[in-house]
């Protein structure tokens, strides 16, 4: 996914000359193509996430548009202040990207783990929040951020994600990506979860279950209209994210549900709220913390009474 | 600069003081010591050195300037008002519910002549530094201007952006410390190792000088000095006193947060000879 942004935005950069990119001590020889482009659009603003949040406001408040690059946490939890002072209340457009999210860098420990990201930066007034399934949502995803007024934050994996969609879609923010139509229950999944989330609905479909599969890609704004009519469509929404249970797309849905009174049930599955103390990769992290795709299957199947019959029959 | 000019910004200083105290009282505004120590740095600049138009806030060839210190907004409401940027009589809704006036500087979008919104300690300096790099990204020629107080200089944001400036050569950036010697509860060289404070710039790479901080020439032939031809940021250690101007307000911390009487307000006016 990391090599789909820098290809991205090197094109992104040769349209559009207001285009900035800042790295922060990452990506060597990554961006050597958009350096090609433009030298002076390219700044390595070093181990130094603050001043470079506050330096991509500076410039977006002057004309630019800055994208700024780096691990998810240095990018998010390092400099929140950065992010909600320079950049949110002033309304500065800065698409920040954190490159690694979720438990992408599971083997390096919690230091760059990202659980929390969405649910802090959710809750910033103007701010979008985003989480592509493949590298072309994160693709399309860049170039509609680069067209919006207003701070855009899109977590990224790192590189050799699976291509999910087959075509281009029609790619727009806040409204979700139906990658296959289902009937019964709705498995909503943000970001690179998505292979898991798939296998996991061919795995209900041998047990007699239609699952309907959606790139929930837009966390803040939030698609309610396609919740909506999820309401009364399905038995079950199912929120499926290499997050923390708390404040990501599971928070968000939950929240819908409270505000409109939504009667479907939600299952919410994402990562519980501690700390992974010991080391694995990021198969392990996902199966520790039940998001695989046999795993993600078996909680659906025993979240509502009437599969857990199907179950026994 | 001919006499009377001096004689003017002196003049501005004396009444901006004033306004700022009777304002702190009116509005009970604290933040009085902080803010009385950089008028002169802000007369300087607002009225002599930077290029701007008040009636074109926006214009892209203007130099900006940040007051990183936003507890000095008091200061600059008063400054903006009086350069024009808004009438004074605006002023008047100091402090009441609803308005734009408080303790801390608007985002740029709600009252022109603010480049910043500041308030939160140690986010001016990157801010004016992506400014600068804009300026030079978009060949502009605009200086840009960075008001800090010695007690920010504690955020390691400054410094982050110190060392970011000198390796991009960023020459059309220029800090102003208003080096008042106190922070919010203590002696600023005592809480944490400031000095030797223009050494700490010299050696992140950028050309430091020291002076007098209320000596409005020296303000003026310094600022003349920038941008340097070596290609370094300046940062220039104004040496100031907080609470200047009023005898029972200078060097007491205890005007970080104090709200001065009617009656402290009128001695304060009679120190500084002015008719409002």
């Amino acid at each position: 996914m990391r090599n789909a942004f820098a290809d991205t935005l090197t094109q992104l950069a040769k349209e559009d000359e207001r285009v900035v990119l800042l790295s922060g001590d990452i990506g060597n020889k990554l961006f050597d193509n958009f350096k090609k482009v433009d030298a002076s659009r390219f700044y390595n603003c070093g181990v130094a996430e603050a001043n470079m949040m506050g330096v991509a406001a500076g410039m977006a408040l002057n004309g630019l548009r800055p994208v700024i690059y780096t691990i998810t946490p240095f990018t998010t939890t390092r400099c929140f202040e950065q992010i909600r002072v320079d950049v949110c209340y002033h309304h500065a457009p800065v698409v920040i990207v954190g490159t690694g999210s979720g438990l992408s860098y599971a083997e390096l420990g919690p230091t760059h783990h990202s659980l929390e990201d969405m649910a802090i930066l959710r809750t910033l007034p103007g701010m979008c929040v985003l989480a592509p399934c493949d590298a072309t949502e994160l693709d399309l995803m860049l170039r509609a951020a680069l067209q919006q007024d207003h701070p855009v934050y899109i977590r990224i994996g790192k590189k050799g994600e699976p291509a999910i969609h087959k075509e281009k879609p029609k790619l727009r923010i806040g409204e979700v990506l139906v990658v296959q139509e289902g009937t019964e229950v709705a498995l909503l999944s943000a970001g690179i979860l998505m292979p898991e989330v798939l296998k996991a609905a061919e795995i209900l479909k041998d047990r007699g279950i239609s699952a309907e599969v959606v790139s929930f890609h837009s966390i803040k704004p939030l698609d309610t209209a396609y919740l909506q009519q999820a309401d009364s469509r399905f038995k079950l929404l199912v929120t499926i994210e290499e997050h923390s249970l708390i404040g990501g797309l599971g928070g968000a849905v939950a929240e819908w549900r409270s505000q409109y009174n939504a009667q479907i049930p939600h299952l919410s599955l994402g990562a519980p709220d501690q700390f992974m103390h010991e080391i694995g990769s990021q198969k392990y992290a996902q199966v520790k913390y039940g998001l695989e795709a046999e795993q993600i299957a078996e909680r659906v199947l025993t979240a509502i009474p009437e599969m857990r019959a199907r179950i026994v029959a | 600069m001919t006499m009377t000019t001096l004689q003017e910004l002196q003049a501005h200083a004396r009444k901006l003081r004033a306004r700022i105290i009777k304002t702190s009282h009116q509005a009970s505004i604290p933040h009085l010591g902080s803010c009385l120590s950089c008028v002169d740095i802000l007369t300087a600049l607002y009225f002599s050195v930077l290029r701007l138009d008040p009636a074109k806030p926006r214009d892209p060839d203007r130099d900006r300037m940040i007051l990183s210190k936003g507890h000095g907004a008091p200061a600059l409401f008063q400054v903006l008002a009086r350069r024009g940027f808004y009438p004074e009589s605006m002023l008047d809704t100091y402090g009441e519910d609803g308005g734009l006036f408080a303790e801390h500087p608007p985002t740029p979008e709600q009252l022109p002549g603010i480049e910043a919104a500041t308030g939160s300690l140690g986010h001016g300096l990157p801010l004016g530094l992506g400014m600068a790099l804009a300026a030079r990204i978009n060949k502009k020629d605009y200086n840009v201007y960075a008001v800090l107080s010695d007690g920010e200089c504690n955020e390691g944001s400054v410094w982050e952006a110190a060392m970011m400036a000198a390796a991009q050569q960023v020459s059309k950036l220029c800090v102003i410390i208003d080096f008042n010697k106190w922070q919010a509860t203590g002696r600023s060289c005592e809480v944490m190792a400031l000095e030797p404070l223009a050494d700490k710039w010299r050696a992140f790479g950028w050309n430091a000088c020291e002076i007098d901080g209320h000596d409005i020439p020296a303000l003026l032939d310094t600022l003349t000095t920038f941008p340097a031809a070596n290609g370094k940021p300046t940062a220039i250690i104004a040496h100031t006193v907080k609470g200047k101007g009023v005898s029972f307000m200078e060097d007491d911390n205890n005007w970080h947060y104090r709200i001065p009487t009617a009656t402290e307000v009128e001695a304060a006016e009679r120190e500084l000879e002015t008719g409002t």
